[in-house]
C-alpha cells in the first residue's frame, strides 16, 4: 500500500480529490476555497500601510493562513515520508528543450539547475524567481483569483467571470511558456 | 466637494474580490482553525504527489506535451461542481448548522488584464500561489523569495488599484 502510495498520483486521483476540497471548506466552516487572497491577508497582517485595500479584518480570514500553512506542512510531509525515489518523468521534447537551457536534474519538483540561491543574484534567476513571483502576486490579485479561486472554485458554482479569468491565465502561460520564456531561459 | 472617503470599506472591499466574505456570526476559540490546516495538510500532499507543484509539468501544459495537468484541473472542476449542486439542491449545512452561503463574482477587467499578468508568472515560475507554499515545504527554500516576492506583488496591486482599468 505504501508503495503505491509513494508512486505519483495519476490525474484521475488527484483531481477529484482536490475537487473534494471545495465540500470539505464549505462544509467545515461555510469558506470558499481560494489560496491567493492569503497573500492579500498577509499585506493586511504586516504591511497594511493605510491602503483601503488592505484595510479590513483580516483576522476573520484567518483560517486562510491556517490552510496555507498546512500545504506548506503537506509538501514538507510528502516529500519526507511519501517521496518518490524516482526523477520526474519528463515529455521527451521537454527534456530535449531543456537540455539546450542547461536543466538537466530533474530530482527535484523545481529545476534546481535555474532555480537556487546562486542563481538569484544573476539576470536570469532574478527574472525567474523575482519577477515571475511578482506576477503571480500582481496577476491574481488584480484577476481578483487563481487557479483555485476562479478556475476551480469560480467555474464549480458557474461564474462566468471566473471563465474569463482562466481562459486569460491560460492565455498568458502560454504566450509565456512558448515565446517569451525560452529568451529568458537562453540568458 | 469633499475629499473625505469612507475607508472602512470592509465588506465592500472584500466582496469585490473572490475570497471568503461569508461572515460567520459564530464566534470560534482559535484551535478551531486546526481543521484548516488538515485539510491544507491533505491538500499540499495531493499537490506534491500528484506533481502539481512541478515546475516541470506546467511547462508541459502550456506546451500542450502532456493531458496531466488538464485531468487535474478538469476533474476537480467536474468533482467541485457536482459537489455544490448536491450542496444547493439539500440545502445541506455546516457543521456548526450555518446555512452554506456562495457569493457571485462580478465581472471587471481586471480578470483580462490580471489574468495574463498571473498567466505569466504561472509559466515562469511553474506555480501558482497554493504550489509557492508546498514547493517551500519540498525544502526549495529559494523560493521564498518567489513567494516574498508575490506579496510585494499583491501589495502593489492594492497601492495601485484605484489608478488601474478594471
Amino acid at each position: 500500500m505504501i508503495e503505491l502510495i509513494k508512486q505519483p498520483w495519476p490525474w484521475y486521483i488527484a483531481g477529484p480529490l482536490i475537487g473534494l476540497t471545495v465540500p470539505a471548506l464549505l462544509i467545515i466552516g461555510n469558506k470558499s476555497f481560494g489560496i491567493s487572497s492569503s497573500l492579500r491577508h498577509l499585506c493586511a497582517a504586516c504591511i497594511p500601510a493605510n491602503i483601503p485595500f488592505f484595510k479590513y479584518d483580516w483576522k476573520k480570514e484567518i483560517w486562510n493562513l491556517f490552510f496555507v500553512l498546512g500545504i506548506l506542512i503537506g509538501g514538507a510531509v510528502a516529500i519526507n515520508l511519501l517521496a518518490n525515489p524516482q526523477p520526474i518523468d519528463v515529455n521527451p521534447k521537454l527534456v530535449q528543450e531543456l537540455t539546450e537551457y542547461g536543466i538537466t536534474n530533474y530530482s527535484n519538483l523545481v529545476p534546481v539547475d535555474i532555480l537556487n540561491w546562486e542563481s538569484l543574484f544573476t539576470l536570469k534567476g532574478f527574472l525567474l524567481m523575482v519577477v515571475g513571483g511578482f506576477l503571480v502576486g500582481f496577476g491574481t490579485r488584480y484577476a481578483g483569483g487563481c487557479t483555485s479561486g476562479h478556475a476551480i472554485m469560480g467555474l464549480s458554482t458557474l461564474q462566468w467571470p471566473s471563465l474569463v479569468a482562466t481562459v486569460f491565465f491560460m492565455v498568458g502561460g502560454f504566450l509565456m511558456a512558448n515565446f517569451i520564456l525560452p529568451i529568458i531561459l537562453s540568458l | 466637494m469633499t475629499q473625505q472617503q469612507n475607508t472602512n470599506t470592509d465588506f465592500e472591499v472584500r466582496s469585490l474580490d473572490a475570497m471568503c466574505v461569508n461572515e460567520s456570526k459564530l464566534e470560534h476559540k482559535w484551535y478551531h482553525n486546526i481543521k484548516y490546516i488538515i485539510v491544507g495538510i491533505l491538500f499540499g500532499i495531493i499537490f506534491v504527489k500528484a506533481e502539481i507543484v512541478s515546475w516541470f509539468r506546467i511547462q508541459e501544459m502550456f506546451r500542450l506535451q502532456s493531458f496531466h495537468m488538464y485531468g487535474v484541473i478538469g476533474s476537480a472542476i467536474a468533482v467541485g461542481l457536482t459537489s455544490v449542486l448536491i450542496i444547493k439542491k439539500f440545502k445541506i449545512k455546516t457543521i456548526y448548522g450555518e446555512a452554506i452561503t456562495f457569493s457571485p463574482k462580478t465581472f471587471n477587467k481586471g480578470q483580462i488584464y490580471g489574468g495574463l499578468l498571473f498567466g505569466f508568472g504561472w509559466a515562469i515560475t511553474g506555480a501558482c500561489p497554493g504550489p509557492l507554499f508546498a514547493q517551500i515545504g519540498t525544502g526549495a527554500t529559494v523560493i521564498i523569495i518567489t513567494l516574498l516576492s508575490a506579496i510585494a506583488g499583491t501589495w502593489l496591486y492594492g497601492l495601485l488599484r484605484e489608478k488601474l482599468p478594471h
